[in-house]
């Protein structure tokens, strides 16, 4: 048991990572990581609400109709943001201003939908929960190796606090705009897969289709 | 349980969710209210005294904020109002409200603002010799993709800039987002808004300003790649600090009027 507790919480940070091998969660990787203090927020916010989803879905699995059980999952995940985005605006207000919209948005989140449906429907509370906490430190994981990249590089600091000096404020620095871009973690997210299937080669999908050799027109 | 799939379980259970969620959700934001507002209201009093350059880390903000007198004014004729309690004024629905705000025509639109509210919220510090030591007022146009909304603070003389900030915007970050850099908003501090006939001229100029020359003293340096977010800020100046803005209120001030 304790070995498989381990693995409920452990596996989703590099075996199976929701954002790097599932591919899920990628929206709010990239709007909310150009500064670590608000990725790190954000990590919190999403990490408590998959956990508690999960252990409020798993405490009724077995009374939830299943015609109508993406609904209820549904509401229990919408309750559950809405609480956590209003603890943030009365004990963070700084940073919930900066996640703005991105708190709501966690409804949307396919980490906490997919683990709902794939593991809490099926699962008692307590492992449940657990596997919340799991994959929310997956994603926290990689939100904040993304974040680190942003913000070290982008505005030359880390949680706000100058590593690299600026040139704009009288340093050396001269910091790359893209990365405080959205797009920029797409690079990274990219590269981090590429590098974490490359060590992991079980990661690495079989192709749906491989590409026919070119053929010549004319040539049958 | 074979019977989940019955209509009376669904409904049951429907029903059961909906009120726990329900309770839950209404619970926190009702208790967690009180907070979020002092939240808000002590966000928007550490904006006008950062603008200010008046605001002090580790100091309680609404104590910093008693110093800061909180009136309204009457864009038309540049006077100080009472028609309203100038703390339950909202300015941003004002603007939005046809009874307390009218259209501004095109060609008068250089900040972009669409509607100018008749009443105005100004934040008027007194010095120690009871006379009037700085004053903060309220701004906002549009730069290359949002509205900046924020505030400039002049000394004493009304004219010299003590101290400028955007406390909202949605600029390119490490472009136009350098309205927020600290030595840039520095920058604003000392310069003169208007010449000896009362005409705004202060500019933000493209590239650097040259301190030796005399009218660097209404030149602000431009931001570099942010050149539609710098007229943006040029215009929203010249706009609010002119003839439509708050001009005749700082002649009646001046004069001794307002």
């Amino acid at each position: 048991m304790a070995e498989k507790t381990r693995d409920i919480l452990l596996k989703p940070i590099l075996s199976n990572n929701p954002i790097a091998l599932q591919i899920l969660g990628i929206c709010s990787a990239l709007a909310v990581t150009s500064k670590l203090s608000v990725a790190f927020v954000m990590c919190i916010a999403l990490t408590s609400v998959t956990a508690f989803s999960n252990l409020s879905i798993s405490l009724i699995r077995n009374h939830i109709p299943s015609s109508i059980r993406i609904i209820v999952q549904m509401t229990i995940v919408a309750s559950l943001v809405i609480v956590v985005d209003q603890f943030l605006r009365a004990y963070a207000y700084e940073i919930s201003k900066q996640l703005s919209v991105f708190v709501g948005l966690i409804i949307t989140n396919c980490i906490v939908m997919g683990r709902a449906e794939a593991y809490a429907m099926k699962n008692p509370p307590l492992p449940s929960f657990l596997d919340g906490i799991g994959n929310g430190l997956g994603y926290s994981a990689m939100l904040m190796t993304v974040g680190t990249v942003r913000e070290l590089f982008g505005s030359g600091s880390l949680f706000g606090i100058t590593i690299l000096p600026l040139a704009t404020n009288g340093g050396w620095y001269v910091p790359n705009g893209l990365l405080l871009l959205p797009p920029s973690a797409f690079f990274i997210i990219g590269g981090i897969v590429w590098a974490l299937r490359s060590v992991r080669k079980e990661q690495i999908e079989t192709p749906e289709y491989r590409l026919a050799p070119n053929t010549v027109a004319g040539a049958v | 349980m074979a019977d989940n799939e019955s209509i009376k379980k669904t409904l049951l259970v429907t029903l059961a969710l909906c009120v726990v969620c329900s309770v839950v959700v209404s619970a926190a934001t009702v208790m967690l209210r009180p907070l979020q507002e002092a939240n808000q209201a002590r966000d928007r009093k550490a904006n006008i005294l950062a603008a200010a350059g008046m605001l002090r880390a580790g100091v309680d903000v609404e104590r910093q904020f008693d110093r800061v007198k909180t009136r309204l004014v009457d864009l038309d004729t540049g006077k100080f109002t009472d028609v309203m309690d100038p703390l339950g004024y909202d300015q941003r629905k004002a603007s939005r409200d046809p009874a307390l705000s009218e259209p501004v025509p095109r060609e008068q639109d250089i900040a972009k603002i669409q509607r100018r509210v008749k009443y105005a919220q100004v934040y008027v510090v007194d010095g120690d010799d009871g006379a009037i030591d700085k004053v903060i007022l309220p701004i906002k146009g549009y730069g290359l993709w949002s509205t900046l909304h924020g505030f400039i603070a002049l000394e004493r003389d009304l004219n010299t800039v003590a101290g400028i900030g955007f406390y909202e915007h949605a600029e390119t970050p490490g472009l136009g987002g350098e309205v927020d850099n600290p030595v840039w908003k520095a920058s604003w501090h000392g310069k003169h808004l208007y010449d000896a006939d009362g005409k705004v001229v202060l500019k933000v100029i493209k590239g650097r300003a040259d301190g030796s020359r005399p009218e660097s003293a209404h030149q602000i340096d431009g931001l570099s790649g942010a050149t539609l977010t710098s007229r943006g800020v040029q215009n929203l100046i010249q706009y609010w600090l002119g003839g439509q803005g708050f001009a005749p209120f700082l002649a009646n001030l001046r004069a001794g009027e307002a």
